[in-house]
């Protein structure tokens, strides 16, 4: 019975991440400006990531593989966030943004005082 | 021209960092021994001393219990919002409403205010674009948005994401400052401030 129980477990934490990088990738060439994309190619495939390195500790128990798995999920949720938002300024300020997409632009009249 | 006591201070403010780097150390060799917290410490000094790192005023609070609220909640959000995201990247027929929002926060804490900036923006379907660290306002650029209705619970949503780091660990002034302000009120008192000014 636990050997069903983690033989799905297993399959699901793989196939989640599996589905959350192919929908990045989807993302990253259906999304029509920078920022948007941005969202695609940083953000799903965070939760990708921890699924499966939660698969990989699951699978070779030890404390050795869950303090580095520990490492990488915090590393990659603070570095991406900072990568994301340096591009996303970038993009900003030298206009790479569609404004026709905006609903609302609440940063446009601040830039425009300074 | 410092006193004992400012530098006393300056390295004490040192001491938190070199901990988290002594802690990662142990971390990435995977186990905890004398010897990895002897070379640890040996090359958390050289890291601390060669890359020097403006201080971090730190909360010196901390609770344990609002803390693991706050990370159950935060991770809870980054799994829905990452299937709203995925499911908006595949869906047939892509209409792209986004919007840039202004978002005032209640702390003064560069702390709390990092912790914010980085939790939402950990979430997907958020980006922070700009930061007004004297004003404490982040400026979002939020996927799929389609009415004022909604832009107004996604602002919620980060005033309450902060709430939650600052019942975790911030200040006891930023507590304090975070009852005086219900979030009913922040409204009123925002357009008041935007009458005056």
């Amino acid at each position: 019975m636990s050997g069903v129980l983690h033989d799905v477990l297993t399959a699901v934490l793989v196939l989640a991440g599996a589905a959350m990088c192919l929908a990045a990738g989807i993302g990253l060439i259906r999304f029509p400006d920078v920022l948007s994309r941005l969202h695609a190619a940083t953000k799903p495939q965070i939760f990708g990531l921890m699924a499966v390195t939660a698969d990989v500790a699951i699978n070779n128990l030890s404390v050795g593989t869950v303090t580095l798995v520990v490492a990488i999920v915090v590393f990659q949720a603070l570095t991406a966030p900072m990568a994301a938002h340096l591009v996303g300024r970038a993009a900003y300020e030298t206009e790479h943004l569609r404004p026709d997409l905006l609903l609302v632009d609440e940063l446009r009249g601040r830039h425009a005082a300074r | 021209m410092t006193t004992r006591r400012e530098r006393f201070e300056a390295v004490g403010n040192q001491v938190p960092p070199l901990i988290a780097l002594i802690v990662l150390w142990m971390l990435l060799w995977g186990e905890f021994s004398w010897l990895n917290l002897l070379v640890g410490f040996l090359v958390g000094l050289v890291v601390t001393v060669v890359f020097y790192l403006v201080p971090v005023q730190l909360s010196g609070r901390v609770h344990p219990l609002h803390t693991v609220v706050f990370l159950v909640r935060l991770i809870a959000d980054i799994v829905r919002a990452s299937v709203e995201v995925a499911w908006l990247a595949v869906k047939p027929r892509l209409v792209t409403s986004n919007a840039i929002l202004e978002i005032r926060l209640r702390t003064r804490s560069d702390l709390i205010l990092t912790w914010t900036a980085v939790a939402t923006s950990i979430v997907p379907g958020s980006i922070v674009v700009d930061i007004d660290r004297e004003s404490s306002i982040l400026y979002l650029h939020v996927l799929n948005m389609r009415s004022a209705g909604e832009i107004e619970s996604f602002r919620r949503e980060v005033q309450n994401t902060e709430r939650r780091i600052v019942r975790g660990f911030g200040s006891r002034e930023d507590v304090e400052q975070m009852r005086e302000v219900l979030p009913a009120n922040r409204r009123v008192r925002r357009s008041q401030g935007k009458g005056t000014s």
